[in-house]
């Protein structure tokens, strides 16, 4: 079952690792647009796009927040890139419970970018705006997507999870889960 | 509600273990700014002439610049200052990178600390939390490796940290406080670790606030964007391979011999293969999109450093740009200072070889040039064997070694090692720099005014055009289109040059700005981005606090005269101010000493260089007047030489 096809405005940042001077101009100017009143305080710590860095380890990874999870992942998948260590944390935007990025430092609630939402627009997003370097550019374009893409491909599981254990087993287990799932929260 | 600055010190007495938030002064604000002008009005205040540098009251203080955490960009730079064992007067030093920044953001402009403690430690804060913990499990430990622990036992990878090495820790006058790749040298490191502080470590989460938001983000976007584009900001030796400046000029071993036609154009391919074979980055520091330091893995090690750093070790040695890689990384972990370490290096080497050291003061001493570096940099971060007395710098040793060594110490200008350059002419400005300087390195007092005139018409005009929009007043203009020969310049310009390349650093010093973007870089291409033009209103923009031309030319006055009253009462007099003797073959005596009584009346000193009464009352140092005349430094009535200068002198 596919979902229709539809044409919308896809906006994304791209980042160039290789020209990334660890600078942190993007941190700042996040954190100055999205304070109340606008550009009335600095605060790196609040910004929605961190610069994962080590030094020692000449590590520079400029990564946005994205979703939000109350679980963490396994995370220990470590890759090398020329020569050099990095944790798949270093490249992932995901608000999780083990690390205090992209949290607000005080109330800990999450912060997610929003592309610098404006009206009326904004030609670029802040950090874009602010990396002279051009590690961090913008593209925005007409694609064409899957409406509803998310909601198919779960059908899709889940109809191969009743084909493979029927369905009074998959209700169970369902029912299990969820009971689990609520003791949690 | 204070604007731009945090509004809070942090004290922190060692010796008691006591910790405390102290609220500052916004008076302090509108007289020094903030970073060194601020330290040196609380070293004044709490540090009395007899203090020795070694003793628990001497105080070390950690500032951020008044501008530091604003979106202005490449205020990056923390000011660390205390009174130096080496000179027994004010430590200037700086550091570029990250640390101020964060530390405003912890909620605090300043670090001040005190006594000293009983035994190895590090400072842990974060935000509102400090702690003294326990270092002795980082002793001897390098910087990096240091860094690296502390990160990890505090669970915090983006806290910034500072920390000395073994030559901090042996109180090596020569040692560094490291923070990343960049580091705070002459005089501060040696404190540090009499004081047993191994480290600070700093979070910060808390907010910046902006007196004119809109206004002063726009002027930022904009600075920024210039800053990036600019060839006439930043340190273009990043980027220009062609290093015959130094090498073919300065002055090689034990900074006596000049190798003119040393650069060619097969070694500068051969070292430009050498370096970015082995780059892995170009780096900038908070806020800034320049790359000014070179980040370089070379045979398995990661070190970076910047501008003529990269230089002295291999022409101390007579040695090329792979020695340097070699011996960095290691110098680096100990914390030493790259500029003055390789000269006591060469000046250990020259005595070998002169027969005052000898095998008895150098057991094993190897006969190849590195190795002895390597040998050398040992003794003294250890201080063993003759090794304790070179730690403590080219002058010092030169007088406990004796046997003729004190003939040797030729660099030196008030105890510390100078830049290793020897020339024909005398330039004038420079001798007035040299000499009354009190940052200790020339770098860090020239700048704005060009070292020699641009013979070519054309060239001269072109730079003019950009640099007519930064000098304070026109005069500037037509000095330097006057200026034909090095050595000829009239004493009447040779004051204001001085005045201005000075003004521009002190000004920077306060607020935390970069030298590449501002005091040291006018002086190359014309075209900064910072100057007393645009300084008064991006201040008033993030602060809220008025300032104009005129006003914040009185606060580099302030801060100067400020600086030079601290040496002062602890005894700096006129014949302290002697450019080294073979800086120049020409010297002419008599010219000199005119030139500088005319610097000192322009300045408003008194013949022996000391601010005069009514210098320091003009300049709101009214309580420095009145201990000067109470401790007899002063009578009161010296004649009163200063003019009411205004904005660029006379
Ligand atoms: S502004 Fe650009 S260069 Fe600077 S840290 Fe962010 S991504 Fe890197
Ligand atoms: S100009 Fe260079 S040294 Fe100065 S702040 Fe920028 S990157 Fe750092």
């Amino acid at each position: 079952m596919k979902g229709e096809l539809t044409k919308k405005k896809v906006k994304r940042i791209k980042v160039d690792l290789d020209k990334c001077n660890g600078c942190r101009a993007c941190e700042l100017v996040c954190s100055a647009f999205h304070a109340k009143p606008r550009y009335s305080s600095i605060n790196p710590a609040r910004s929605r796009i961190r610069v994962v860095t080590d030094e020692i380890n000449d590590e520079y990874v400029p990564i946005r927040s994205t979703d939000y999870t109350k679980a963490a992942c396994d995370g220990r998948r470590v890759y090398t890139i020329k020569g050099k260590e990095y944790s798949e944390c270093s490249f992932c935007g995901t608000v999780c419970p083990t690390r205090d990025l992209f949290k607000d430092p005080d109330s800990g609630l999450p912060l997610k970018c929003d592309l610098c939402e404006d009206d009326p627009p904004q030609k670029e997003p802040l950090c874009v705006q602010a990396c002279s370097l051009n590690a961090l550019t913008y593209e925005e374009m007409e694609e064409e997507v899957e409406e509803e893409k998310k909601l198919s491909e779960m059908e899709l599981g889940l109809k191969s999870l009743v084909d493979r254990y029927g369905v009074e087993k998959l209700k169970d287990s369902l029912a299990r889960i969820s009971k689990k799932h609520s003791c949690r929260d | 509600m204070r604007y731009a600055e945090a509004g809070y010190s942090l004290e922190v007495d060692l010796s008691r273990g006591n910790i405390e938030r102290v609220e500052t002064d916004p008076k302090w604000t509108e007289l020094y700014l903030g970073g060194q002008g601020i330290a040196a009005k609380i070293l004044w205040d709490r540090v009395p002439p007899y203090v020795d540098p070694f003793s628990p009251e001497n105080l070390l203080i950690f500032s951020a610049g008044l501008l530091h955490g604003t979106p202005v960009p490449g205020a990056n730079r923390t000011a660390v200052n205390t009174f130096s064992p080496q000179t027994n007067f004010l430590a200037h030093s700086l550091m570029g990178g990250f640390f101020g920044p964060e530390l405003k953001h912890a909620g605090y402009d300043r670090i001040v600390i005190s006594g000293k403690a009983p035994d190895l430690v590090y400072l842990w804060i974060n935000n509102d939390k400090v702690e003294i913990r326990d270092a002795t499990h980082l002793r001897g430990k390098g910087v990096h490796e240091t860094t690296r622990l502390i990160r990890e036992e505090l669970r915090e990878p983006n806290a910034q940290v500072a920390a000395i090495g073994l030559a901090g820790e042996n109180r090596v006058y020569s040692a560094s406080i490291e923070h990343g790749f960049a580091s705070a040298a002459r005089g501060p490191g040696p404190v540090m670790g009499d004081k047993r502080l191994k480290a600070i470590a700093v979070r910060g989460t808390k907010e910046i606030n902006i007196a004119h938001p809109a206004e002063l983000f726009d002027v930022c976007i904009k600075l920024r964007k210039k800053i990036a584009e600019s060839d006439d900001v930043g340190d273009w030796m990043a980027v220009d391979e062609d290093d015959s400046f130094h090498h073919d000029n300065f002055a090689w071993g034990n900074a006596r011999t000049r190798l003119k036609n040393y650069w060619n154009e097969e070694l500068q391919e051969r070292w430009t293969r050498w370096k970015y074979d082995n780059m892995d980055r170009q780096k900038g520091c908070y806020n800034c999109s320049k790359k000014c330091i070179n980040i370089i893995n070379y045979k398995g090690k990661r070190f970076g450093y910047k501008c003529y750093g990269k230089d002295t070790y291999h022409m101390a040695t007579f040695k090329e740009l792979d020695f340097s890689y070699e011996i960095l990384p290691l110098a680096m972990e100990y914390g030493v200072d790259s500029y003055s370490t390789p000269q006591i290096i060469a000046f250990a080497i020259e005595l070998y070889e002169a027969g005052i050291l000898t095998d008895a003061d150098l057991p094993g001493f190897p006969a190849d040039s590195g190795e002895r570096a390597f040998y050398l940099l040992e003794k003294i971060v250890r201080r063993e064997g003759i090794g304790d007395k070179l730690a403590n710098g080219v002058y010092w040793a030169a007088r406990q070694i004796g046997r003729g060594a004190e003939a040797f110490d030729h660099n030196t200008t008030k105890k510390f090692e100078q830049l290793p350059i020897k020339l024909g002419k005398l330039n004038p400005p420079y001798f007035l720099m040299i000499a009354t300087g009190e940052k200790m390195a020339i770098t860090q007092i020239e700048g704005s005014f060009p070292q020699d005139p641009i013979p070519d018409l054309e060239e001269r005009e072109a730079f003019i055009k950009k640099w007519s929009v930064v000098v304070p007043d026109e005069k500037f203009l037509r000095w330097f289109r006057e200026w034909e020969k090095r050595n000829e310049i009239s004493n009447e310009a040779s004051c204001a040059i001085t005045d201005w390349n000075e003004a521009m650093h002190y000004l920077d010093d306060s607020l935390g700005l970069c030298g590449f973007l501002s005091s040291f870089r006018g002086q190359f291409g014309g075209g900064v981005v910072y100057h007393i033009n645009n300084l008064p209103q991006i201040i008033t923009l993030a602060s809220g606090i008025e300032f104009d031309k005129d006003k914040l030319w009185k606060v580099f006055q302030r801060n100067r005269n400020l600086v030079r009253a601290l040496n002062v009462r602890r005894g700096m007099r006129r014949a302290d101010e002697k450019p080294p003797k073979d800086h120049w073959a020409v010297r002419d005596h008599e010219f000199e000493q005119k030139l500088l009584d005319d610097y000192y009346e322009f300045k408003g000193w008194t013949k022996d260089g000391i601010p005069t009464k009514e210098t320091l009352d003009q300049l709101d140092l009214g309580f420095v007047s009145e201990e000067f005349i109470k401790q007899g430094i002063l009578s009161g009535d010296e004649s009163a030489s200063s003019r009411a200068e205004k904005v660029g002198g006379c």
